[in-house]
This record gives structure tokens, sequence and C-alpha cells, in this order.
């Protein structure tokens, strides 16, 4: 099996995809999966091309005949997500758990698969990329996650590769537990804010209670040095690894506006060149394990 | 009137323009409905909060009447209920459709309240703050959104602050809003992610306008959607040092430049039109 490295942040856009691009740029040797299925960005970096797509079905929609409904309302007292209205359903609300079947007393409704997404098998300049994309409004961000980490172990099997390298989604719900339950190790990258620091605080919280070794990543460092000290403060008090941290530089836009990672935007960077030792730091406690 | 302000992309600037905007109109609702990383907060700093807890039902299971037949199991949806020397409930993953009680031959199922978040409420300055906080570890996130929206206030402005992505608790934040705002940097990541969120909002039908920040970095691709889409851009944040570090010292920008006070109450008297011509 190889090791999943999760990247993470709790709170968005702090740079998780720019820093999962360029650590898949130096390793030359993963599997990179994009487990962010509700607003994946990766593959805008990596441009994969796209070997095999799969529906993605895991839950139901009802579907009231409308025939047979003679619009009693006994449906819509008893779903609690407030999804249906006979003889309409909202899909959007619709959880898909079968009560508005079960009790209709004209057995009016019935329970039909729904395609929540597509699961990806790609390959990228770098080597193989498991990814999604779960449809605008669904709810199984988790389950299509778990599909995404199991391709990527599949796709690591299948060509001999010992890391499988993941872009997690921000926040601490259903795709983030998905993404972290049982993983060697998280990063989380974080920047020097308040907000920052409120999220990084609850998803390390996150990642203790799923025994997750963690590391932390300080991005945009120099926007406030106070909050980046507090943040190695918070670090040390915990014993959480920090992994380094790395300033505001406009060259990390410059590189996403030319579709390019950073260490193939410019090898010679000085971040280029810290993002390594922090990989070097990264697959040493891997393989250390 | 209901506005939500969304993104698509995570940290594009929705809880600075979603602060900044209350503030400058007064007397707004702002209601943080980004229960997994609540941010608002960070920027209003409350004193004092009013707490309340949030909870699901959530099946407990009569041992002494449950004859282990598996019906409740064999209806969850969810697999949150697993039967096998013992009935075992798993709360976490249970959606709490109320199914396995309704199917129990025996009567064994009763319903519980499990505590999966809390809903803070606070003022600050002009602004009523809701802010719902979903406990770490729990993966459903719409209880605790649902929470904090039934506090919206129909007969006063409600800014409703959303969670990034285009899943469900994003649609369930924006469901019912009289307009959208959409937050968005000028890059690919916020570009694409744009794109992705209009699509959504096309379809929900709710007139929607774009706020663009950290204007100077990047390119023109989400100007150039923009104009191409009619979606009117209704504010530009410069990329400005200055704005940065107020927001990491958790400062809402308009308190330390007071000439754009007067922009966000322009941005709210153009999305109050705009919501009234449905676009």
């Amino acid at each position: 099996m190889a090791v999943e490295i999760a990247i993470i942040s709790g709170k968005g856009g702090t740079g998780k995809t720019t820093i999962a691009a360029a650590f898949t740029a130096i390793s030359h040797n993963l599997v990179t999966a994009d487990c962010d299925v509700d607003a994946p960005d990766l593959h805008i970096l990596l441009q994969p091309e796209t070997k095999k797509t799969a529906e993605f079905q895991s839950s139901k929609v009802a579907l009231i005949n409308p025939e047979t409904c003679t619009e009693c309302g006994l449906c819509e007292e008893k779903c609690r997500f407030e999804a249906i209205h006979p003889p309409r359903v909202n899909a959007i609300s619709c959880e898909g758990c079968g009560v508005c079947a079960y009790i209709c007393p004209e057995k009016a409704i019935e329970m039909k698969p729904r395609t929540s997404g597509f699961l990806y098998e790609s390959m990228t300049r770098f080597g193989p990329m498991s990814h999604a994309k779960l449809l605008p409004g669904e709810g199984n961000s988790g389950k299509l996650v778990t599909e995404v980490r199991r391709q990527a172990q599949e796709l690591a099997r299948s060509n001999d590769q010992d890391i499988t390298l993941i872009d997690g989604s921000p926040g601490i719900g259903c795709p983030v537990i998905a993404t972290v339950s049982g993983i060697k190790l998280g990063v989380i990258v974080t920047e020097p804010t308040l907000s920052g620091i409120h999220d990084m605080e609850r998803v390390m919280t996150l990642l203790e209670r799923f025994r997750v070794h963690t590391m932390v990543l300080v991005n945009k460092c120099d926007l406030n040095s106070e909050n980046t000290q507090r943040i190695e403060q918070i670090c040390a008090k915990n014993g959480v690894e920090f992994l380094g941290k790395i300033p505001f530089d406009s060259i990390m836009t410059e590189s996403m506006v030319a579709a390019k990672t950073l260490p193939e935007f410019d090898p010679n960077h000085m971040i280029t060149h810290s993002l390594k030792s922090m990989w070097d730091k990264i697959t040493e406690f891997v393989s250390s394990e | 009137m209901i506005i939500a302000v969304a993104s698509g992309k995570g940290g594009t600037g929705k809880t600075t323009v979603a602060v900044n905007m209350a503030l400058s109109i007064g007397d707004a609702n702002l209601l943080d409905c980004d229960v997994e990383e609540p941010n608002a907060h960070t920027l209003l700093h409350p004193e004092s909060l009013n707490t309340e807890s949030v909870t699901v039902p959530m099946p407990m299971i009569d041992t002494d009447r449950c004859t282990l037949c598996a019906m409740c199991a064999d209806f969850c949806e969810f697999n949150a209920i697993f039967i096998g020397k013992k009935p075992l409930v798993y709360p976490e993953i249970c959606h709490s459709c109320g199914g396995c009680f309704l199917v129990c031959p025996e009567g064994a199922i009763e319903e519980v309240a499990r505590e999966v978040g809390k809903l803070h409420r606070t003022n600050r300055d002009s602004v009523h703050l809701v802010y719902g906080e979903l406990h770490v570890g729990e993966p459903i996130a719409i209880p605790v959104i649902k929470a904090v929206k039934n506090e919206i206030d129909r007969k006063k402005i409600n800014i409703l602050d959303a969670p990034p992505g285009t899943a469900c608790p994003v649609i369930e934040t924006m469901q019912d809003s009289d307009f959208v705002v959409l937050v968005t940097e000028p890059t690919p990541f916020g570009f694409h992610d744009l794109s992705m969120t209009v699509d959504v909002i096309q379809e929900l039908d709710i007139p929607h306008g774009v706020v663009l920040n950290r204007v100077g970095v990047g390119n023109d691709e989400v100007k150039e959607f923009c104009n191409a889409k009619g979606i009117p851009i209704l504010l530009e944040i410069p990329f400005d040092r200055k704005i940065a570090e107020l927001y990491s010292n958790g400062v809402p920008f308009v308190q330390e430049m007071p000439d754009w006070r007067e922009r966000f109450q322009q941005l709210f008297e153009v999305i109050k039109e705009l919501s009234q011509n449905g676009r």
C-alpha cells in the first residue's frame, strides 16, 4: 500500500492546491489525488489527460408517479428534509433516505439511483492522477472522496508508486473527514491571519482525533510575522511539527496564470528551494515509519 | 431581504465582503453559514455570546425489545445501523431521516436529541451576528446551517456568508436568497470556480453579480467571462497589502479606510435595485 499524504487547510484559499502541485512536480514519483471533489482546481495546473471516466452513483432520489399520487401529503409530513411537495420533489434537498416511498399508501413513489458526479482516472506529465467532479448541490462528497482515494491507491499499486499525494478540500466536514481517515500524514497549509489560525486549530483537532501525524506550513508568512510566530507556538504546544514557511510572492499567481507548477515555472526560485527541502522532510518522515 | 455571499473557491474574500458590507450599511443581520470554519467573528470580536445547542434526532434502540430482525439496518440508506449480536448505531453517519423508527415492527426505536454544533448570537456595532459552529468530527453541516438560517428576519437586511464550493451546504445557504454576491479573484482558480458557481445560480434562477477582489494580480479571464455572460461586476477591491494586513489582524478594512464605507453602501444600493428588477 502506498503511503497517503493529504494537504488540507481548514480555511480556503491558503494555497493547498498550488503547494500540492509543486510537491507533485518535485517528487516525480507519486500518484496525485484531487479530493476537493466539490471545487477541484489541481487539474488546471497538472492538465491531466483523462483515460477513464466513471459515473458516480451512490444515492437515490425520490420520484413520484403523478398518475397514482393522490397528493395526500403524508410524504411531505414525514420528510425531514423538506424535499417533497407532492407531486413535486426538490432533488437538491432530497437525501434519498426512502422514508417517503415507505410510507406512501399508494406506492406512488419510487427511489431512483442518481448520478452525483464523475470519477476520472488520468495521466499527467508527472504521473498518474485520480480525480473527480461532484455535481452541483450533491451531498455525497465523502463517498466520492473515498472513491478517489481508492482509485489512487490502485493506480499506485499498478504503477509501482510509494506515495499518494492528496489535495484536500477546505472545511472540516464530510469530504475532509473522508480525506483524512486512515492517512499517514496531514500537512496543514495555513496563513498568518486570525481566521487562518482559527481554522487551522479546528482542523488540527480533527487530525488529532483521527490520530493522523500532522505538519504545518505557513503560506504568505511575511503578511503578519507576529501571527506566524503564534502559529509556531501553537504547533510547539500541541506537539505538531512545524514544516516551514514561505513568504508572499506574486510568482505563485504568475505560475498559476501560466498553468505551470512553481518548480517548472522557476526552478531556481527561493520558494522552489524551500518547498524542496520541505518535501525532503515529508518523505523522510513517511519512509522512517 | 436576503443577500448570500458565495464564491466557489475558498479564500477569495467572502467574509471580508460580508462583514464590511454589514458594517457599512448598519442595522443588518450577518449570518455566518460557513459552520465548518466560521470566520466572521474573527473580524468582529464579539464580547459576549448568547449560545444555543444545535441538535439532531438520533435513534436509540431498546435492546430488550429489539429482536435483531435488522429491518432498520436494511432500510437505512446511510448504513448508520448495524445489527450483529446486538444493535449498533453510528451517530455521525445518521442523517436523522427517521426511517428506522418508522420501520421497526417492535417499537424498539426511540429518537433522542444529539448535539452536533452550537449556534451563537451577538451584537457588534450595528451588526447582529449569528454564527454556527459544527463540532469537530461531525461530517454533516446542514442541520447547523439550517439553525443559522432560522434566525433570518425578513423585515431586516440579512447577509449570509456561505461556505466555499458548490455542494449541498452551499446550495442550502443560497436557496431562498433574493440576491447572490459572488466574490472571486482574477486568477485561473478563481475563474474556474466562479464559472462553476454561476452555472448553479443560473439553475436556481437567483439574481447575482460579482465582486472582484485582489484586482491587480492574475489575468483578465474573470472580467471577460462576466462581460460575455452579462454578469455585472458590482465592485472591485484592489490587491492592497494594507487591506491584507488589516484582515490578518482581524480588522474589517472599512474601519481604517472609511472611504470604503461609501463604496459598500453603493454596492448595497445596486444589489437592492438588481434584486428588485429580478436582475
